[in-house]
C-alpha cells in the first residue's frame, strides 16, 4: 500500500485552494518516494484517485446543489465551518467514509460520496480547542446513513477524551430512509453519547436547516440549542403528517420555526438572523464557555474597573414597591461593559439566565424580572432557570442571583400543569449547586421563592440585601388578612406589618442576608467576592446520581 | 400609603451619604467665575424653598448653598430620588406625576412652606414663576416670592396689556391686534386686516408653547383651533391674540436687573435665534449682530419698560431684530431665563444671588458701568429628543449611562439628572444645558464640539447630532442666523452629518481598528491552564466595512496601539487607548485628535460610532464572512406607508378617523401630546382606514401602532 502519512489526512484544508496545494506538494513528495523506493507503475493512479476523491469530498453534493443551498439562504456544510473556527485551525476527519448501503441502487458509484453527508474534525475558536460536525444538506438532503453517525461519534469519543466541546452543525432532512434500521442506530448512538457527554463538555446544537423526527432528539439532549431565523425548523412530524393525524392545518414555520421555539415551546435558546450572524454569534458565545467540566470558567482581558460604581443602581428600583422596572437594567450596570449574552431572551422572560463576565471571569446570570408578571416563578420560568443553574453547576460557572420574587404564581392553570413539581427543579438546582453563588436580593423575596433563589439556606456563599429588600412570607395585604382575619383597624395592622417586615432587617439579623449594600456598589462587592470564592470547593454525597424532579 | 415602602426612611440616609459625594463631584463645575462676592454677614433668608424640578431647581440650590441659605425641595412621587431632591436641605412630596397635581399644586406647595417654614420662594422658570395667583397667595402668607411682584408679573405676563405698557413706556413695538380674539373666523378677518404673515399666540403663552404663524386663512384657522388647545391645557387659558409676523427675524433679548429702589440695569444681550418651533436651542451671548448702539439702545428701552412696570428681580425683555436691525419688543419674561447661565458667564454675576438679594429689599450692588462684556458663552439645550423628527420630537428613557464632559476647561453643565434617572412623558425632556466659554467666540465654539463629542448620554435618543451640526455649520460660524436657521438650513429636515470623503475614511478606519481590537482581545485568555493556540496574528486584516450600504474593502495592519488603515488607496493612521469597555474613545486619526464614541459592538461585526456628534451604523466582517454574506435571504421590511406610528411617547388627544372611512394622502388622523405639545398624525398615501388601535385618552409609546390603513 502507499505510504502517505496519517497526518496528511489530518492535515487537509478546509479551502479548496489550500487542499490543491497540498495535494500537489503530496504529489511531489511521492513521485520521489517512488524514485528512491522503485514502486510499482500503478502507483500514481491511487495518488490520483485519493486527489479525486478529496476533490469530490470539497464539492459534497455537486455545484448545482451547492446552488441550491445557496440559493436557500444557506451556507454549506463546509462555508460555515470556515467561518465558524479560525483560519486554517479545522483538522477533518473521515473524508473517504462512504456510506454502505447496497439497496434501492444505494451501492451504484454516482451515489457514493466520499466523506458521505457530514463533514467532521475538530479545529479552534479564538485558539481553543473544540470539536465540530457540520451535516452537508447538499449530499442525500444530509440524511444520516449509518457511516455519517459513525463520523459523528467518532469525534463525540475523541472529545470526551480530550475534554473539548462539541458543536454540532444540524441541516438534515433526517433518518437516510434507504439503510433502514441501521440509520435509526446511528441516531441512537449519537443519543447516547450525548447523555454520556451531557456535564463533562459542553454541546452546542446550531439548527441551520431542518431537522425533524428522531434526530430532534440530538439538540434536545445537548446543552444549548440554537436556530437560525426562517431557514430552520424543528419538529417531531411535519405539517403534512400533522394534517394526516391530527387534520390540523399549520406551516413549518409555525409548528417549529424559529419564533416558534424561541418564544413558545422553549426548546430553542436563541435564534439569529441568517448563518452568518449564527455563526459569529456561536464564537462570541463559545468564548463563555470552558473547554469541559475539568476546566475553570474561562477569564478573559477586562478593560472594564472591577471597582467601578454604578450610581444608577441607586434609583433603579422603584419606591412604590407595586411598580415594574427592568431588571436588565441592573444585570447591564453591573456586568463587564454591559455585555450579556442572555439564553432564551423570548421564553418564560419573567425570568432572565444568561451569561456575562466579571472582571474578566464567565459567570451566569439569574435574574427574576419585575418587568414581566411581577418576576413571579412559574412553570415555564423555574424549569428555564433549573436548565441553566445546573449547566453552570456542570461546567464551574460561578451563578449570581438578582432576586425580586413576588413568589409563585398561583391558579388551576399552574396548578394542574404541576407547578409543584416544575417549581421544586429550580430549588433543586439551586440546592444541589457547589459553584460558587452570589445572591441579590434587590426588592421582593417572598415566600417559598425567597428560599428558592439561591437563598442562605440553599448554601448561598454570599448574600446580599439592598435597602429596598424585603424579605417576608408575603406582602403586606395578604399576610394582615390571614394574621388579623375578621379584625377591624387591617389597615393599622398593615402599616405594622410593613414596617416589620418589608425591609431588610429581619434577614439581616439572622444572618440569612450577609450584608445589606448600596446598590452602587455591587459591582465592587461582586468581583471582590468572585475572586475569594474561586478556590471555592465543595462537593455533594457520593451518589450514583441524584434524582431531580423532572 | 400601604404601597410606599417603609425602608423609605432608610433611602434617605443612604440618600444622605450620596449627597456628600454628589456635591463633591459637582464643586468647582462652573466655570463662569462670579466677580460677585458671597458677603456672609449680610442678613439674607435662612431656608428657601425652590418650587420647582430639574436642572434649574439644583441651579438655584448651588446659589442657595453659597450663600449659606437652606433649601426646601419640592417634588412628584416620580421624582422622590430625583437629583434636586438629594441636593435640598429637606425635601415634601407635593403630589403624583403630573404637574397639575404636584407642581402646579399650589395647595400642596403652600403646605410644604407651612411644614418647613420656608421664608422665600424662588420658583425657578415655569410651573407658578409667572403665576400672579401664587405670587398673591405666597405674598397673603408673608412669604416672600423671588421674583417681581404681582402688578408687574400680571402686567407683563399677558400679551396685550404688556405690549400696550410698552408703548406706553416709548418701546418699539410690532403692529398687531390689540385684543383677544374671539374664534377662528374673527382671527382670519383681523388677520386679513394685518396683512399675512401673522402669528397667532397665547395671550398667556411662553417658550412657544400656543403659538402658530399662519400664512393664509386656512392656517389661521388651524393655528387658531391648535394654539387655543394647546394654551389651555398648558396654561388654563385659551385666550388668543394675533399680531404682524417678522419674517426672518433674529430673537434677541435683554437681561434685566432692578431692585425693589426703582434701580434697574440691562446686563447685555442674548442672541437665541436659533430655535424649533419656536423653542431655542443653541443661545449665545453676546450676539454677533448687535453693535455698540444698538445694543444700547435696546438696553435702555429694556430697563425704561422695566421701570415702567415697577419691575423687580431679574427678567428678560425679548426683541424681534429685523436684518436692518430694526428692533421689536415681543414680550417681556418675569422670571429667570433657562438661558440665564450665557449672562453670567459674560458678566460675571451670579443672577440667582441677585434675585435672593432684591427680594431681601437690597439695592442693586452694580452701576451700568460695572457691566462688563467679558469673553464669549454658547449654551446648547441638550433635550432628549429625536432631532431626525421635525427638529426634535420628545424621547423618554432611562438613562442607563451619563457622563458630563466636565473634565473640559471652560465647560459648564447645568443638568438635574444622573446616570440611572428617569427620562418620562411627565416632564421637559431637557437633560442638560451644555455651556462653553471662550475669550472669543470660535473659542468657545471649539470647546462646544470638544464637549459635544465628550457628551456620554445612553439610553434615550438626545439631540447631540443636531447642536454639533449647528454649531459648526459656516452659517451659524459666520453668524448669519435668524430665526428660520433650521427650516432654511436643512428644509428637507435634520438628517445628520454629512461626511465628506475624508471623514468616510477617518470613519471606516476607526471601526476597521475597533473591530481588530476587539478580536485580538477575545483571543486572550488569562490563567488558562491548558494552552490555547492563537492563531499568529495576520500582517494584514483584510476586512469589509459596510456603511450606508456602501461596501469598502480594508487592509489594516498594527504595530502596538497604532494602525494603519489603507482604503482604496488611501492611508489613514488611527491610535489610541483601545479601552474597549469606556464610554469615549479618544483617538488621533492622520494627527488629528478626536473623540468618538462606540455606541454599539455586536458579535456579528455590527458597530455603531457617534463621529462628529452624528452616529453612524456600520458592519465590519473579515473578507471571508462578507464573501458569504452574499448568499444570506434579505429580510423585507415592513410597509410602514400604510402603517400609523407613533413617533414618540404621549397621550392620544383625539381620533379623527374610524375603520372603514377613506382618508386623503396628509389628511390628519389623530392628534397626539406629548410633553404639551400637540402633534397632528397624518395619512402618509390616499388609502380606507383597516384598523384603529388608539382612542382618545390612551397613553401610546414610541413606535406604539395607531392606525393600519389598507
Amino acid at each position: 500500500m502507499v505510504d502517505i502519512s496519517t497526518d496528511y489526512i489530518y492535515q487537509v484544508r478546509l479551502t479548496t485552494h489550500i487542499s490543491a496545494v497540498i495535494g500537489s506538494l503530496t504529489h511531489a513528495l511521492f513521485t520521489n518516494r517512488v524514485n528512491a523506493r522503485g514502486y510499482s507503475v500503478n502507483h500514481p493512479s491511487v495518488q490520483e484517485r485519493i486527489e479525486k476523491k478529496r476533490q469530490a469530498a470539497l464539492t459534497g453534493g455537486g455545484q448545482l446543489r451547492i446552488a441550491a443551498q445557496h440559493k436557500r439562504g444557506k451556507l454549506t456544510a463546509r462555508e460555515r465551518l470556515e467561518l465558524l473556527l479560525d483560519p486554517d485551525s479545522f483538522v477533518e476527519y473521515d473524508m473517504f467514509v462512504e456510506h454502505r448501503c447496497s439497496d434501492f441502487g444505494m451501492e451504484a458509484d454516482h451515489n457514493k460520496y466520499p466523506g458521505d453527508s457530514v463533514v467532521t474534525g475538530q479545529g479552534r475558536i479564538n485558539g481553543r480547542l473544540v470539536y465540530v460536525f457540520s451535516q452537508d444538506f447538499t449530499v442525500f438532503g444530509g440524511s444520516l446513513s449509518g457511516a455519517h453517525a459513525q463520523k459523528i461519534c467518532k469525534i463525540m469519543d475523541q472529545a470526551m477524551m480530550v475534554g473539548a466541546p462539541v458543536i454540532g452543525l444540524n441541516d438534515s432532512g433526517g433518518a437516510r430512509i434507504q439503510e433502514g434500521v441501521e440509520s435509526l442506530a446511528g441516531y441512537a448512538d449519537i443519543f447516547l453519547r450525548n447523555v454520556m457527554s451531557s456535564g463533562v463538555v459542553p454541546q452546542i446544537s446550531l439548527i441551520m436547516g431542518p431537522c425533524a423526527g428522531g434526530a430532534v432528539y440530538s439538540p434536545a439532549l445537548t446543552d444549548f440549542t440554537f436556530m437560525v431565523k426562517d431557514t430552520s425548523y424543528l419538529f417531531i412530524t411535519g405539517p403534512d403528517v400533522v394534517k394526516s393525524v391530527t387534520n390540523e392545518d399549520v406551516s413549518q414555520e409555525e409548528l417549529g420555526g424559529a419564533k416558534t421555539h424561541t418564544t413558545v415551546s422553549g426548546v430553542a435558546h436563541r435564534a439569529f438572523e441568517n448563518d452568518v450572524d449564527a455563526l459569529l454569534n456561536l464564537r462570541d458565545f463559545f468564548n463563555f464557555l470552558p473547554l469541559s467540566n475539568k476546566d475553570p470558567a474561562p477569564v478573559t482581558e477586562c478593560h472594564d474597573p472591577r471597582d467601578r460604581l454604578v450610581p444608577g443602581l441607586d434609583t433603579v428600583v422603584p419606591f412604590e414597591s407595586t411598580k415594574a422596572y427592568d431588571m436588565l437594567d441592573i444585570v447591564h450596570g453591573v456586568l463587564d461593559e454591559r455585555e450579556f449574552f442572555e439564553i432564551m431572551p423570548n421564553y418564560a422572560k419573567n425570568i432572565v439566565v444568561g451569561f456575562a463576565r466579571m472582571n474578566g471571569r464567565t459567570v451566569g446570570i439569574v435574574g427574576n424580572q419585575p418587568k414581566v408578571a411581577s418576576g413571579c416563578l412559574d412553570i415555564n420560568s423555574s424549569v428555564k432557570g433549573a436548565r441553566f443553574v445546573r449547566f453552570c453547576d456542570a461546567f464551574n460557572i460561578p451563578i449570581i442571583t438578582f432576586v425580586d420574587v413576588p413568589g409563585f404564581l398561583p391558579g388551576t392553570a399552574q396548578e394542574y400543569g404541576g407547578i409543584i413539581r416544575h417549581g421544586a427543579k429550580l430549588l433543586y438546582a439551586f440546592a444541589e449547586a457547589t459553584v460558587p453563588k452570589i445572591t441579590v436580593i434587590t426588592r421582593k423575596a417572598y415566600g417559598g421563592a425567597y428560599d428558592v433563589m439561591s437563598s442562605k439556606h440553599l448554601r448561598g456563599d454570599v448574600n446580599y440585601a439592598w435597602p429596598s429588600a424585603e424579605v417576608a412570607v408575603m406582602g403586606a395585604k395578604g399576610a394582615v388578612q390571614i394574621i388579623f382575619r375578621g379584625k377591624e383597624n387591617q389597615a393599622e395592622a398593615e402599616a405594622e406589618y410593613v414596617e416589620k417586615f418589608a425591609n431588610p432587617f429581619p434577614a439581616a439579623v439572622r444572618g440569612f442576608v450577609d450584608d445589606i449594600i448600596q446598590p452602587s456598589t455591587t459591582r465592587k462587592r461582586i468581583c471582590r467576592d468572585l475572586e475569594v470564592l474561586a478556590s471555592k470547593k465543595q462537593t455533594n454525597p457520593w451518589k450514583k446520581h441524584a434524582n431531580i424532579p423532572l | 400609603m400601604a404601597a410606599y415602602r417603609s425602608a423609605a426612611g432608610f433611602q434617605r440616609v443612604l440618600h444622605a451619604v450620596k449627597h456628600v459625594c454628589l456635591s463633591k463631584q459637582r464643586c468647582g463645575v462652573i466655570i463662569c467665575r462670579y466677580s460677585t462676592v458671597y458677603d456672609p454677614t449680610e442678613k439674607t433668608f435662612d431656608k428657601i424653598l425652590i418650587a420647582n424640578r430639574g436642572e434649574i431647581a439644583c441651579r438655584v440650590i448651588k446659589t442657595c448653598k453659597k450663600m449659606g441659605i437652606k433649601t426646601v425641595a419640592v417634588h412628584s412621587d416620580v421624582d422622590s430620588s430625583a437629583v434636586h431632591v438629594k441636593m435640598a436641605d429637606e425635601a415634601v412630596c407635593v403630589g403624583p406625576a403630573p404637574t397639575n397635581k404636584s407642581y402646579l399644586n399650589m395647595d400642596a406647595i403652600m403646605n410644604a412652606i407651612k411644614q418647613t417654614g420656608a421664608q422665600a420662594v424662588h420658583p425657578g422658570y415655569g410651573f407658578l414663576s409667572e403665576n400672579k395667583e401664587f405670587a398673591k397667595r405666597l405674598a397673603a402668607e408673608g412669604v416672600s416670592f423671588i421674583g417681581p411682584d404681582t402688578h408687574a408679573i400680571q402686567a407683563m405676563g399677558d400679551k396685550i396689556e404688556s405690549k400696550l405698557i410698552a408703548k406706553a413706556a416709548k418701546v418699539n413695538t410690532i403692529p398687531g391686534y390689540d385684543g383677544v380674539v374671539k374664534d377662528a373666523e374673527e382671527a382670519v378677518k383681523i388677520a386679513g386686516e394685518i396683512g399675512y404673515p401673522v402669528m397667532i399666540k397665547a395671550s398667556a403663552g411662553g417658550g412657544g408653547k400656543g403659538m402658530r404663524i399662519a400664512w393664509n386663512d386656512e392656517e389661521t384657522r388651524e393655528g387658531f383651533r391648535f394654539s387655543s388647545q394647546e394654551a389651555a391645557s398648558s396654561f388654563g387659558d385659551d385666550r388668543l391674540l394675533i399680531e404682524k409676523f417678522i419674517d426672518n427675524p433674529r430673537h434677541i433679548e435683554i437681561q434685566v436687573l432692578a431692585d425693589k429702589h426703582g434701580n434697574a440695569l440691562w446686563l447685555n444681550e442674548r442672541e437665541c435665534s436659533i430655535q424649533r418651533r419656536n423653542q431655542k436651542v443653541v443661545e449665545e451671548a453676546p450676539s454677533t449682530f448687535l453693535d455698540p448702539d444698538t445694543r444700547r439702545a435696546m438696553g435702555e428701552q429694556a430697563v425704561s419698560l422695566a421701570k415702567a412696570v415697577k419691575y423687580s428681580s431679574a427678567g428678560t425683555v425679548e426683541f424681534l431684530v429685523d436684518s436692518k436691525k430694526n428692533f421689536y419688543f415681543l414680550e417681556m419674561n418675569t422670571r429667570l431665563q433657562v438661558e440665564h447661565p450665557i449672562t453670567e458667564c459674560i458678566t460675571g454675576l451670579d443672577l440667582v444671588q441677585q434675585m435672593i438679594r432684591i427680594a431681601m429689599g437690597y439695592k442693586l450692588q452694580h452701576k451700568q458701568s460695572d457691566i462688563p462684556i467679558n469673553g464669549w458663552a454658547i449654551e446648547s439645550r441638550v433635550y432628549a429628543e429625536d432631532p431626525y423628527k421635525s427638529f426634535g420630537l420628545p424621547s423618554i428613557g432611562r438613562l442607563s449611562q451619563y457622563q458630563e464632559p466636565l473634565d473640559l476647561h471652560n465647560v459648564r453643565v447645568d443638568s438635574g439628572i444622573e446616570e440611572g434617572s428617569d427620562i418620562s412623558i411627565y416632564y421637559d425632556p431637557m437633560i442638560s444645558k451644555l455651556v462653553t466659554y471662550g475669550k472669543t467666540r470660535e473659542e468657545a465654539l471649539k470647546k462646544m464640539e470638544e464637549a459635544l463629542d465628550n457628551y456620554v448620554i445612553r439610553g434615550v435618543t438626545h439631540n447631540i447630532p443636531l447642536l454639533r451640526e449647528i454649531i459648526v455649520h459656516p452659517r451659524f460660524v459666520s453668524g448669519d442666523i435668524s430665526t428660520k436657521f433650521l427650516p432654511e438650513v436643512y428644509p428637507d429636515g435634520f438628517k445628520g452629518h454629512m461626511l465628506t470623503a475624508g471623514e468616510r475614511r477617518e470613519l471606516l478606519a476607526t471601526a476597521a481598528a475597533l473591530y481588530v481590537a476587539a478580536q485580538l482581545r477575545s483571543q486572550k485568555f488569562l490563567g488558562d491552564l491548558r494552552v490555547s493556540v492563537v492563531p499568529a496574528e495576520s500582517r494584514q486584516w483584510e476586512l469589509c466595512v459596510e456603511l450606508d450600504k456602501g461596501l469598502h474593502m480594508l487592509g489594516v495592519s498594527r504595530s502596538g496601539n497604532n494602525y494603519t488603515v489603507e482604503i482604496d488607496g488611501e492611508k489613514v493612521e488611527v491610535s489610541g487607548e483601545w479601552n474597549l469597555a469606556s464610554a469615549l474613545l479618544p483617538l488621533t486619526i492622520n494627527g488629528k485628535h478626536r473623540t468618538l464614541q462606540c455606541l454599539l459592538r455586536t458579535a456579528a461585526g455590527e458597530i455603531t460610532l457617534q463621529y462628529l456628534g452624528t452616529s453612524f451604523k456600520l458592519r465590519v466582517l473579515s473578507k471571508l464572512a462578507a464573501s458569504l454574506s452574499k448568499h444570506m435571504p434579505e429580510k423585507v421590511p415592513e410597509d410602514t406607508s400604510s402603517i400609523l406610528r407613533s413617533p414618540m411617547p404621549g397621550s392620544v388627544v383625539a381620533v379623527s378617523v374610524k375603520p372603514g372611512d377613506n382618508v386623503a394622502e396628509g389628511q390628519e388622523i389623530c392628534v397626539i401630546e406629548a410633553m404639551k405639545m400637540q402633534n397632528s398624525m397624518t395619512a402618509a398615501k390616499a388609502a380606507k382606514v383597516k384598523s384603529v388601535h388608539c382612542k382618545a385618552g390612551d397613553t401610546v409609546g414610541e413606535g406604539d401602532l395607531l392606525v393600519e390603513l389598507e
